[in-house]
């Protein structure tokens, strides 16, 4: 009997066995703070160097994985979308298998260095589990009100990297700048945040870099 | 009895890959053939009475296939044929390879060994199969494979149509009579289909108008849901 619909698919890794030696890395944060956006900027930025492929969790299901293929920024086959039946945060924490799905699928056609797990816009408690991904950037922006970092949540305090993006739109929108570094520092510990404008020229930059070396610092396992 | 560890198979919290998929209400919802807690209604006793005796009987027969050595693939097979939509064979493999993944962490037994190496099984297939390494019986398995059918759509009906939890919750207990029949229905045929090994006497009910919907589903532009 033909069997089309079946046995296309990642090997299951039931046993928590990964059979990659690509980094994971989760990107959250609220709707609106610009996750698609440093995506793209991160595939521009490092796709001449790594091996990179994106899922992407956008509630309009292919919305996202169309942004990136607009702008030229990945291959098509580099790029999985996964549908969340409305709920974003249920796929990147408490049920991850449809994501596990697509990413280990990526890492089987593609064997990249790096994936980029795309979270579907939510609110500040919305994490990744550390079973889907290796290292979380949380990205929130100015426009959201300087007292986000110090309404803390996971988002804010437990992300490897924060991001705190259009830093452009501070003085627009009266946001103090050194009142959110500071009570990032305060909230984070020594976890790093940057602060950035992702349409200037370089301002995807620091979080390149600190994906660099998460790349390099990786021990796949 | 019922075990705790069939309990963790029917709790929506265990990691299945079910919370993204609306069991065909959103379609219905977008086509506008379901908008109150009394279309839900009417939608599950559909479900229930068409597509249900299948997934009870297979559910059945896949717990107590599990028992021995098994050729899941003509079982499989079985179950593609009573599937005619490809959108939802797909949608009942991905649903299965979730489950497997999960369960696999829990259990260790031949039966769920043999599902892995078929690739990506129907999730009725992995329900049966993990009931049984929980030590639940072929009623089990019955029950929960309706359990899941109705409970997947009454949570994307609320997700969708903002209805009230409460009276979805009512819905869901008003048709779980109906539920109990279904299931027991299925058991003797799925006895029968075991211990024959002919997946023949399984049911093969089922309705055009959801398949439909579900091929409808996979061209829209925007969908929340995967199913």
């Amino acid at each position: 009997m033909h069997r089309e619909d079946q046995l296309t698919g990642p090997a299951l890794g039931g046993g928590g066995h990964r059979h990659s030696r690509a980094l994971r890395v989760g990107i959250g944060g609220p709707v609106g703070g610009g996750k698609t956006a440093l995506v793209a900027a991160l595939c521009r930025s490092l796709a001449g160097e790594l091996s990179v492929a994106v899922v992407t969790n956008d509630i309009y299901t292919t919305e996202d994985a169309d942004f990136l293929r607009r702008n030229g920024v990945l291959a098509d086959e580099r790029i999985r979308a996964v549908r969340t039946g409305c709920c974003p945060h249920t796929a990147i924490r408490d049920d991850i298998t449809a994501n596990l799905d697509e990413v280990e699928e990526l890492e089987r056609l593609h064997d990249p260095d790096l994936v980029l797990v795309e979270s579907g816009g939510d609110n500040l408690t919305a994490t990744f589990s550390y079973g889907l991904i290796d290292r979380q950037i949380f990205v929130v922006d100015v426009a959201g009100g300087d007292k986000v970092p110090r309404k803390g949540g996971p988002g804010v305090t437990r992300s490897d990297l924060l991001v705190i993006n259009k830093i452009d739109l501070a003085e627009l929108v009266g946001a103090d700048l050194d009142v959110m570094r500071r009570d990032s520092a305060a909230q984070r510990g020594d976890r790093p945040t940057v602060l950035i404008s992702l349409r200037a020229e370089g301002g995807v930059d620091p979080v390149a870099e600190w994906v660099r070396e998460s790349v390099r610092a990786h021990v796949p396992g | 009895m019922t075990t705790p560890a069939v309990l963790l198979l029917a709790d929506s919290r265990l990691p299945s890959g079910s919370h993204a998929h609306s069991g065909g209400v959103e379609m219905a919802v977008t086509a506008g053939l379901l908008s109150t807690v009394d279309d839900l209604l009417g939608f599950l006793r559909g479900r229930l009475r068409t597509t249900g005796p299948v997934s009870a009987g297979f559910a059945a027969a896949a717990c107590l296939l599990a028992a021995g050595p098994v050729s899941w693939a003509d079982w499989d097979d079985a179950l593609s044929a009573r599937i005619p939509a490809p959108e939802l064979r797909t949608a009942s493999r991905a649903q299965g390879a979730a489950l497997l993944r999960t369960v696999s962490r829990i259990w260790s037994t031949p039966a769920l060994t043999g599902l892995r190496e078929l690739g990506r099984p129907h999730q009725l297939l992995v329900l049966g199969a993990a009931i049984a390494a929980g030590g639940g019986t072929g009623a089990d398995a019955a029950a929960l494979a309706l359990h899941h059918l109705v409970g997947g759509a009454c949570s994307a009906a609320v997700r969708l149509l903002g209805l009230d939890p409460l009276d979805v919750a009512a819905a869901q207990g008003a048709v779980a009579g109906l539920a109990a029949e279904v299931a027991a229905e299925a058991c003797p045929t799925a006895e029968l289909a075991v211990s024959t090994v002919d997946s023949s006497v399984l049911p093969a009910t089922g309705a055009p108008l959801p398949e439909l919907l579900a091929v409808a589903h996979a061209q829209l532009e925007v969908s929340l849901f995967a199913s």
